[in-house]
């Protein structure tokens, strides 16, 4: 469905020191620098997959999207989404995919959301029939017929997140690009469209490309990641993989009857230690946590055990430090 | 072509919620009307006659000149498309399936014309029943009428051809304040604004026949006067079509050149 091919892409990039000094020098001699925003990119994506592409700031994210969805002409490489190029046939292309850019708008400031969806009706040439069943669908899963009539200056961040979304979803794409689709959204929103792009997924077929920073939504809807950092790609893989990699580790925190020594447990490393609570970190590769815990419950009275695996997000942190990104 | 009408219309109803604007812009215009005609005729009764213009076609123009003020002044412009290009919401426009000129016209059209509207339509019966001298003549004939019509009309899509140049002049810019101060200003003065165009001297005259601005205003308001007549009105009209045909081209091949060095402004 989506095939990149060694995208590259750079950006010059004015700078100056700060000072009035070399404000007046840049008057006469402008430094650049060329940032190179993505370097030999190259991924394939099939059809009804929901991928989370992640990397830190400025690793390059937005601007993939940008390619991808026509915007941006990157300066080397070849890209085909569904058979066309992006950014030569824009106009063909972009009527087969929608787009969600989560810092920016696409709603008219001062009107309804309605007015701005109508527009888009026409400007997509969607026939009657199916925008009104695509609106229907989305006014009832994204909970949005309170605030259809609203202008949506007037609208809260999250409110007018979920009319974005159903924005970029009138015309019924088969692709769906969302950077950033959760920022500055509260956890029930958050949920709400998640939730959505989960149904939309498993119902319509449709693929998903998703940027974020919030490794939860990533956790959530995504089975594929892609990491990209300083404009390469360095992980491909999917959730399960990573977890192998990295996951093999546990972390038990146990509650006991006070006990004034701290505990030694083979195979357990001691990550803090109090009288009253000790948290340990197992490789669960090289030992049984059944084993550990029948060992501890010898030694002590216990109270309370709790397992944890590593969090996709500290996961995610190793990733980002192993690459050193 | 259902995307430009639609969004003309949007924009034109957005544009008739600015009531209070409204009447703040006829105040205005009536009271720079007065001041412009109050001017003149001191100038003809004091000055050495053999004037260019007659008295009451000038004081038509001036009135011509306030009543379409939103359909010809180059300073009107849309802020929200600024914003687009500098803050990087154009991203969203870009992945529309149509032409980002065609749409940005279309938007550009039915603001003035809202703007126009809301001004014109209480002014235009105002100066008609104003007395002497200030009174706004009617045009000589239905002909002249007719081709006044015309002229504003094709004058109205040269202005927005030009402001278009402006909107795309900020992908290089990044700020609109330049362009358009500079732009505007000298269009207006070359549109006539603010020296009538048969009231300057010819050296100017001829350098005013050789821009577009000139066709935006002046020339219709000496058509509804019949200052011109309407043989040469005829060829005028022939001379606007052809400033649209070249400013629209040009201003097409433009955008697409800013559109492939774009960069989206803010990640």
């Amino acid at each position: 469905m989506i095939e990149l091919q060694g995208i590259s892409k750079s950006f010059k990039v004015a700078k100056r020191s700060s000072g009035i000094g070399q404000a007046f020098k840049a008057l006469f001699a402008r430094e650049h620098t060329t940032v190179h925003a993505l370097q030999e990119i190259s991924f394939s994506i099939g059809e009804g997959e929901i991928v989370g592409y992640i990397g830190p700031n400025g690793a390059g994210k937005s601007t993939s999207i940008k390619v991808m969805s026509g915007i941006l002409v990157p300066d080397e490489g070849s890209c085909s989404v569904m058979g066309y190029t992006p950014w030569k046939d824009r106009t063909a292309y972009v009527k087969n995919i929608g787009v969600v850019f989560g810092q920016r708008s696409q709603l008219w400031w001062d009107v309804p959301v309605l007015d701005s969806f109508e527009l888009l009706k026409d400007i997509y040439r969607i026939p009657d029939a199916e925008y009104r069943g695509n609106l229907s669908m989305l006014t009832e899963t994204l909970d949005l017929e309170p605030i259809l009539k609203v202008p949506v200056r007037q609208l809260s961040l999250g409110q007018r997140m979920r009319c974005e979304i159903a924005a970029s979803l009138l015309h019924g794409p088969r692709i769906l690009f969302l950077d950033e689709p959760t920022i500055g959204l509260d956890a029930v929103s958050k949920l709400a469209v998640r939730r959505f792009i989960r149904t939309l997924n498993e119902e319509k077929g449709v693929t998903v490309i998703l940027t974020t920073h919030d490794m939860s939504d990533i956790e959530a809807l995504a089975e594929r990641i892609l990491m990209i950092g300083k404009g390469t790609l360095l992980y491909d893989g999917t959730i399960g993989e990573l977890r192998n990699r990295f996951g093999t580790e546990r972390k038990i925190t146990v509650d006991y009857e006070t006990c004034d020594r701290p505990l030694e447990i083979e195979g357990a490393k001691t990550l803090s230690w109090s009288p009253e609570r000790a948290v340990f970190s197992v490789d669960t590769g090289q030992y049984r946590i059944a084993d550990l815990i029948s060992r501890l419950s010898g030694q002590i009275e216990l109270l309370d055990v709790s397992v944890e695996a590593k969090p996709v997000e500290e996961m995610i942190v190793e990733l980002y430090r192993e690459h050193r990104i | 072509m259902r995307a430009y009408t639609s969004v003309w219309r949007l924009r034109f109803l957005l544009g008739l919620q600015y009531r209070t604007a409204a009447f703040a812009g006829i105040a205005t215009q009536l009271f720079f009307g007065f001041i412009f005609i109050m001017i003149y005729i001191a100038f003809y009764e004091h000055g050495a006659g053999g004037a260019p213009i007659d008295l009451p076609d000038l004081i038509s123009y001036t009135w011509l000149q306030q009543i379409f003020l939103t359909l010809i002044m180059l300073w009107y412009r849309d802020n929200e498309i600024f914003r687009l290009i500098t803050s990087g919401n154009i991203a969203y426009e870009l992945c529309r399936p149509c032409g980002i000129y065609g749409f940005w016209y279309a938007k550009l059209l039915g603001q003035r014309l809202a703007g126009a509207s809301l001004r014109c339509l209480p002014l235009l019966p105002i100066a008609l029943l104003l007395p002497e001298p200030y009174r706004l003549g009617f045009p000589p004939s239905i002909a002249n009428l007719g081709l006044f019509i015309l002229s504003l009309a094709i004058g109205l899509l040269i202005v927005v051809s030009v402001s278009m140049l402006l909107y795309i002049s900020v992908f290089w810019t990044m700020s609109p304040v330049g362009s358009t101060l500079l732009i505007s200003i000298a269009g207006e003065f070359f549109a006539g604004m603010v020296i009538p165009v048969p009231l300057m001297p010819e050296w100017l005259q001829k350098i005013v026949n050789f821009l577009p601005f000139r066709w935006t205003a002046d020339f219709p308001f000496r058509v509804y006067t019949g200052h011109i007549p309407e043989r040469e009105a005829l060829l005028g009209i022939a001379a606007q079509l052809a400033w649209i045909v070249v400013l629209i081209g040009f201003g097409q091949w433009l955008l697409s050149r800013a559109l492939r060095r774009t960069v989206i402004q803010g990640g």
